[in-house]
């Protein structure tokens, strides 16, 4: 700790520390949500060595290949990855201070998010109708936890998408709502990666299976 | 005058934006590339194009690795400086994390799963 002496009028010695300093509001939001994203990322970790472990117990039900519609799960992943670029559209015109075109591209993310959810929750509703409901078997247990807990990631951004636009609506760009929708941005991406292990590991190994 | 000893304080200390920005042509890079690595793996595993099950589940285990890759840095901006290398030292520490708790479930529960299996002995001795 450095120490720096500034001779005062009375000639005494002041002594105070010179590398203490005012850190301006929100300097340290985006390595805390970065480290709140890989608290999050364990969380997944956890319930895809669930499945990894449950994902063959079958129970004499339903297994994978009778479940799955691989052209289903392709749309699905066409629009999370759609939106995943629309959202990088919109920081980018955030960064040109555009604000007409940035809440339209985050409109924009915010169908294909949407329409993700749409889709996943109608492959939910078809399976749980043909009796593969999360009771069924230990593979459908674990199906579904680590599936709707994506899904429940992606609803929350969607809540949070629709929160920033009416910041932005209201205030504007200023320095807090560009914060914020780069945490959301992080966010959106991570969940992206997530799907990612999801279609790899769950639906594509599944129905290799 | 104020904002400029106030930059330049900025730059002296690590503070600053800290967080790197992608530009148009990244972002459409990166889409490109996560396209690609996902088309390819749907293409495999619907047209059974690989002739055995093993080799394509291994192929479309690089193709995530590697997607998931891309997206860490064209679409999550991830590099070894920003932050001062503190979000890439957090991502290490959970990859190595995640590694663990997955490899060694896996591992764990298999075996349990191996010395477990005679069951048709238990009935046989009965």
């Amino acid at each position: 700790m450095t120490v720096a002496v500034n001779p005062s009028q009375t000639g005494e010695p002041v002594f105070y520390l010179a590398d203490e300093h005012p850190h301006p509001e929100g300097y340290s939001t985006s390595l805390g949500f970065w480290i709140y994203l890989m608290s999050d990322c364990l969380i997944f970790a956890i319930l895809f060595a669930t499945f990894g472990v449950l994902g063959a117990n079958y129970a004499a039900g339903p297994a994978p290949k009778d479940l799955f519609d691989l052209d289903l799960v392709a749309v699905n992943t066409s629009m999370l990855l759609l939106s995943s670029i629309t959202y990088g559209f919109a920081m980018l015109t955030m960064q040109q201070n555009k604000i007409a075109q940035t809440q339209m591209w985050l409109a924009i993310t915010g169908l294909f998010g949407l329409a993700f959810i749409g889709i996943e929750l109608t492959e939910f509703a078809h399976m749980i109708h043909e009796g593969a409901t999360p009771q069924r078997s230990a593979f459908l247990s674990a199906f579904f936890t680590l599936v709707g807990t994506h899904g429940l990631h992606v609803s929350c951004g969607l809540i949070w998408l629709v929160t920033l636009m009416v910041q932005v609506g209201k205030f504007g760009l200023i320095e807090a709502n560009r914060r914020r929708l780069m945490c959301l941005s992080m966010f959106w991406h991570f969940l992206d990666v997530v799907w990612i292990g999801v279609f790899t590991f769950v639906y594509l190994l599944g129905v290799l299976r | 005058m104020n904002t400029d000893t106030h930059a330049a304080h900025a730059d002296d200390h690590h503070h600053g934006d800290g967080h790197a920005h992608g530009s148009f042509s990244t972002y459409m890079l990166g889409f490109v590339l996560s396209v690609v690595l996902t088309a390819i793996p749907f293409w495999l595993v619907m047209s059974g194009a690989l002739p055995s099950k093993q080799i394509t589940a291994l192929v479309i285990m690089a193709f995530a690795v590697v997607q998931i890759v891309v997206h860490m840095i064209y679409f999550l901006h991830m590099n070894t400086t920003s932050e001062n290398g503190w979000s890439m030292m957090a991502l290490i520490f959970t990859i190595v994390m995640v590694v663990i708790a997955l490899s060694g479930s896996l591992w764990v529960m298999n075996h349990l799963n191996s010395n477990m299996m005679p069951m048709h002995e238990m009935t046989g001795m009965k």
